[in-house]
């Protein structure tokens, strides 16, 4: 279907996914999709108390149930997850993957029943009965750090598991001459992600204990082979991990989980498959969730808006178990906190903080919208405070498209940027003062209507390397191997468009394959916008050895040098006689025939490692217009202009994509989804009942722009884009909602905007505003 | 999720429905469309030992008109509520609230007599049948009663219905000429169930004065409430903006509804004005185009 797209012209081709066709017709093969002869079922006690002692646990009658295999509990097992340090000297208190003694969230695993099918597992495991005795608990940061706070995990002095600060300059002298001083406390919500397929594994051992082969729906095949070696004490060499197709992830399905390995030690232990499927209830108590960072911070400005220096110090829930990404996001926070500006003078503090609730993690943006929301509401307050317009302050403070590479007073490099830019180009395309006037008029009227703006940098790539293996096979179609798995990205249609424009074959001949440890050479996975940058990176390096090759081969058929050999489609050409071609075809029959160059290797295979040792920094400019019902307050957003510059794009529709699903998550914190525990502990918003997550009728109307700032550090010019939504619409919204409510005197109030927290804020104004009586 | 083990049977006539539960007692439960049951009994929050199937049960789904009422079978779909020409011409209040229920697929499958019978007090149908003035046919072993829509609904998912007793039939009055009906509803929006919503039926008189009304309204409390402060502010009044305002502003009188995590008891209680307002404003309109329509014949 795709053999009109040949050759040079793909990279910026918006081509149809060649993934869709089997997942759209249901012909995918997901983790609960993988059958094996004898396979096991596993079902999980969890614990319904937040936090508590185990007194005792009787699994008698779940043991002696007919087609029950096995029981476990904490007493059986003892293996954990490992959660290596992030933070020099942080606490690393154990993650069981069985509860031992206490039980420190809701949800945690109690005990595992495994049973010849899923729903006698299910009642096996309703039918054991534990006693517990129930032990104070602690779900707000905040308030975990207070004096007197209930300890969220008993064996530790205290809720602190770290602090971390970034600093660079003098803050203290810039405050010191600061004319103004803006202070805000800002708190993210705490977010779920939402994969259509919930998690789940499935583990086959291989006779005689030689080996492992597991299915995961994960995003990091490799890390998570690796760590669950560490955790079953198993060799990572005979573990095979399989992804295959994955229904999303959205960082969530990054690290390893307890029933991960519990499935893999019952399938090693009873020497047969056992699978495990999550319900979407496990996913909302067990599966990592993202933001819940809170924000006291302080910026220090001239009288005319430029910015001297700031202050943050972000207390962040990590929940009550840490897993082996859980103390990334706030690393991100501090790491962007000055955003697009240049502020000289900064001072980031982290304190990470354990609570009674789920673990904490990476979730699209994963630390850069609480950063971004940080750092655009402080600037808003500011030109407000200062009487200075906002797009003048942003103006007056941005980093200069001729100061980059630029160095951050938190010793972070940026790569090139346009920030005026992107700003001009959504001012054009949200006829920004059209809006303006817009707003005024309704104002008049004593409508709520407000205008926001957010500009904001999406650091994309990074966590190590990414690798890329590219062959050209005897017929000479080409196989690509890349440690980059997909879980909905549309790496089988992106990345062969990289490598056919290369390459300058169809796209059709051109196969990419991913999320299997046993085919692919190491890889990192797909997170943090990464996957173009430093798959796409490592590929094209690839990619330039086996053309290289090619072309020595190529010199050598037709007797002549390598340097007469040019690039043409489908292999090489004589340069100045375009009809004296080699195909890949013959080129690779005779890497494999015995007939390459004398002293070259046989074969026409290159495998890269990529490690630009820093990260690709995207940015961009969202504008968003919003009415607000004075009636109900409920919020509208009637325009929403996103203007995002990820570099060279390679395929636009999935890019826009991409904003698209970023923006509904964005949204989504920004209108609608928080993730509350009551003060006990137990969830209230653990279902799709409660928790509000965006769907698509809930989506405005929307408008994208670009801008094009090539990546001089890329081999493609790419940077990432995969968060761009979540970074800089909620900040917008949020921006917009507060400018809609400056005319009732209201400063602050933290997302979600949902109506009656408006129709409250609204209310209480206007009582304020109203005269005594 | 699973649903604990459970005995099923698929009734194939009334009188064999009511065998069985007679038999099975409390322990089992009637299934119509299993959009409330099912979700429950996978969660385990309930779990019956037996259910009788009244899908295949003849004659309980369907709308006519029956003397001066309309009679919908009790396992008429909410879809075909919502598209019957029958209701979307003579309440369309009532379509109207069939058509905000759910999504498309519960719309489908979920029954209007399973929806009144469960009596989730967030549910659409209790609030605009209570409105409605509407009434249900219950039938036992020992005959056939009619309960009326405020004696039926007693707590929450709590009913007059008798353990051995099976809901046949609603049966909505037919408004007299010059009556408009609507139903206006703020959802929840992680659940889309009724956080707050109004059902209202205006009779107008052709002077534009309001003859009669009946306004009931959702989510203040365990079943639907008549606003019947709100109904004598209208009585006898010009239905314009100014009295609908001032009346619907006494909707949620003598209520104390529950704040939720979504919703303070502050929040619902205005709600209920803005709503019962919407309502009765779109009821009235309708009204009004109806004495039009005749005069024009």
């Amino acid at each position: 279907m795709t053999t009109e797209h040949t050759g040079t012209g793909l990279i910026g081709a918006s081509i149809r996914r060649v993934e869709d066709p089997v997942l759209v017709t249901g012909k995918g093969c997901f983790v609960d999709d993988v059958q094996l002869p004898g396979m096991l079922h596993l079902a999980v006690l969890r614990s319904l108390h937040p936090h508590a002692k185990i007194i005792s646990i009787d699994t008698s009658a779940a043991r002696a149930m007919a087609g029950v295999e096995a029981v476990l509990t904490g007493d059986d097992i003892s293996l954990n997850i490992p959660s290596p340090p992030m933070v020099s000297g942080q606490k690393i208190p154990p993650h069981p993957v069985l509860a031992r003694g206490a039980v420190h969230a809701a949800g945690v695993p109690v005990a595992a029943v495994v049973a010849q099918s899923r729903a006698i597992a299910q009642d096996a495991a309703d039918a054991i009965e534990v006693e517990y005795e129930s032990l104070p608990s602690v779900v707000n940061a905040e308030k975990a750090l207070e004096p007197g706070a209930p300890l969220a995990r008993e064996e530790l002095d205290s809720n602190v598991c770290y602090i971390a600060t970034k600093k660079g300059g003098d803050v203290d002298k810039a405050f010191a001459e600061a004319e103004h001083i803006v202070r805000m406390h800002i708190a993210s919500p705490r977010q779920v992600a939402m994969p259509i397929e919930p998690r789940g594994a499935v583990a086959k051992p291989e006779p005689m204990g030689q080996g492992l082969t597991v299915w995961l729906s994960t995003q990091s095949p490799h890390r998570v082979r690796a760590d669950l070696a560490t955790a079953l004490g198993f060799p990572e060499h005979k573990i095979r991990v399989i992804a295959p197709d994955v229904g999303g992830g959205f960082g969530s399905k990054g690290p390893l989980y307890r029933e991960y390995v519990l499935a893999s030690y019952l399938a090693l232990k009873l020497g047969r498959p056992v699978k495990w499927t999550a319900t979407r209830s496990e996913d909302f108590v067990t599966m990592i969730q993202g933001r819940d960072q809170a924000m006291t911070s302080e910026l220090a400005l001239k009288r005319d808006g430029t910015m001297l220096g700031l202050k943050v110090r972000v207390v962040a829930n990590l929940g009550a178990y840490l897993c082996s990404n859980t103390a990334g996001p706030p690393q991100r926070m501090m790491a962007m906190a000055p955003g697009c500006y240049q502020i000289r003078n900064v001072h980031v503090e982290v304190a990470a903080v354990f609570t009674n609730t789920v673990s904490t993690g990476p979730y699209r943006g994963a630390g850069r919208p609480e950063s971004v929301l940080n750092i655009e509401r402080l600037v808003d307050k500011a030109a407000r405070d200062l009487g200075i317009d906002r797009l003048e302050i942003r103006r007056k403070n941005f980093i200069r498209p001729e100061q980059f590479p630029y160095r951050t007073a938190v010793g972070v490099e940026y790569d090139s940027g346009d920030y005026e830019k992107s700003l001009a180009e959504a001012l054009r395309l949200s006829k920004y003062d059209d809006l303006i006037r817009y707003r005024d008029e309704a104002r008049t009227r004593g409508e709520l209507v407000g205008v926001g703006i957010s500009t904001f940098v999406e650091p994309s790539g990074g966590a190590g390397f990414e690798s890329g293996t590219v062959r050209v096979e005897r017929t000479g179609e080409i196989t690509v191997l890349t440690g980059s798995s997909s879980h909905g990205q549309g790496h089988e249609t992106s990345f062969a468009q990289v490598v056919a424009d290369k390459m300058r074959v169809s796209m059709d001949h051109v196969a990419i394959r991913h999320g299997d440890t046993l085919a692919i050479q190491q890889g990192v996975g797909t997170f943090g916008s990464r996957s173009m940058v430093m798959g796409g990176g490592a590929m094209t390096i690839a990619i330039q050895r086996v053309v290289e090759k090619g072309r020595r081969i190529a010199a050598h058929l037709v007797e002549a040098a390598p340097e007469d050999l040019v690039q043409a489609d489908g292999g090489f050409a004589v340069a100045g006689v375009p009809d004296r071609q080699v195909t890949w075809r013959q080129i690779a029959a005779a890497a494999h025939g015995g007939k390459v160059p004398s002293g070259m290797e046989p074969g026409l295979q290159e495998t890269a490692f990529f490690d630009p040792r820093r990260e690709a920094w995207g940015f961009g400019a969202h504008v968003c217009l919003v009415r607000i019902d004075r009636e109900t307050g409920k919020p509208t957003i009637e325009k929403l202009v996103l203007v995002d510059d990820c570099g060279v794009i390679i395929n636009p529709m999935i890019v826009e994509g991409q904003i698209h699903g970023g923006v509904a998550q964005g949204l989504g914190e920004a209108l609608r989804e928080q993730m509350v525990f009551g003060d006990d502990g137990q969830a209230l918003t653990g279902t799709l009942m409660n928790y509000a997550v965006m769907r698509a009728d809930d989506m405005p109307p929307i408008v994208l722009g670009e801008t094009v700032t090539p990546n001089p550090f890329s081999p493609l010019g790419v940077k990432g884009v995969g968060e761009a939504g979540t970074n800089g619409a909620p900040p917008a919204v949020a921006n917009a909602v507060m400018d809609a409510l400056a005319p009732l005197g209201i400063d602050h109030i933290d997302m979600p905007y949902t109506a009656p927290k408006l129709w409250e804020a609204i209310r209480q104004a206007e009582a304020r505003a109203k005269p005594p009586a | 999720m699973f649903p604990a083990s459970f005995g099923y049977f698929a009734a194939r006539s009334l009188e064999e429905a009511l065998e069985l539960l007679t038999k099975h007692g409390e322990g089992a439960k009637l299934l119509a469309g299993g959009h409330s049951l099912i979700p429950a009994m996978k969660l385990r929050l309930a779990s019956p030992r037996y259910l009788i199937d009244l899908g295949q049960v003849p004659g309980l789904s369907g709308v006519r008109v029956d003397g001066d009422s309309l009679a919908i079978g009790a396992l008429t779909v909410h879809a075909d509520v919502a598209s019957s020409d029958l209701v979307r011409q003579r309440l369309p209040g009532l379509a109207e609230a069939a058509a905000v229920i759910g999504d498309v697929q519960v719309r489908n499958r979920g029954t209007i007599g399973g929806s009144v019978a469960h009596a989730d007090p967030a549910a659409d149908f209790p609030v605009i049948l209570t409105a409605l003035a509407a009434s249900f046919v219950l039938v036992s072993p020992a005959g056939k009663r009619t309960v009326a829509a405020e004696k039926f609904f007693i707590d929450f998912f709590t009913t007059a219905l008798a353990p051995n007793e099976v809901l046949t039939e609603i049966r909505v009055p037919l408004p007299p000429a010059g009556a408009g009906t609507a139903y206006a509803k703020l959802g929840h929006p992680a659940s889309g169930y009724v956080v707050v919503s109004a059902g209202a039926l205006v009779v107008r008189q052709p002077s534009g004065r309001c003859a009669s009304a009946r306004v009931a309204i959702g989510g203040l409390g365990s079943v639907p409430i008549r606003a019947t402060a709100t109904e004598t502010a209208l009585q006898g009044q010009p239905l314009n903006p100014e009295v609908i305002a001032a009346a619907a502003a006494k909707a949620a009188e003598g209520t104390d509804p529950d704040g939720d995590l979504y919703a303070s008891a502050d929040y619902k209680r205005h709600m209920a004005a803005v709503y019962a307002r919407r309502a009765i404003e779109k009821a009235s309109e309708r009204a009004s185009k109806k004495v039009k329509t005749r005069m024009e014949i």
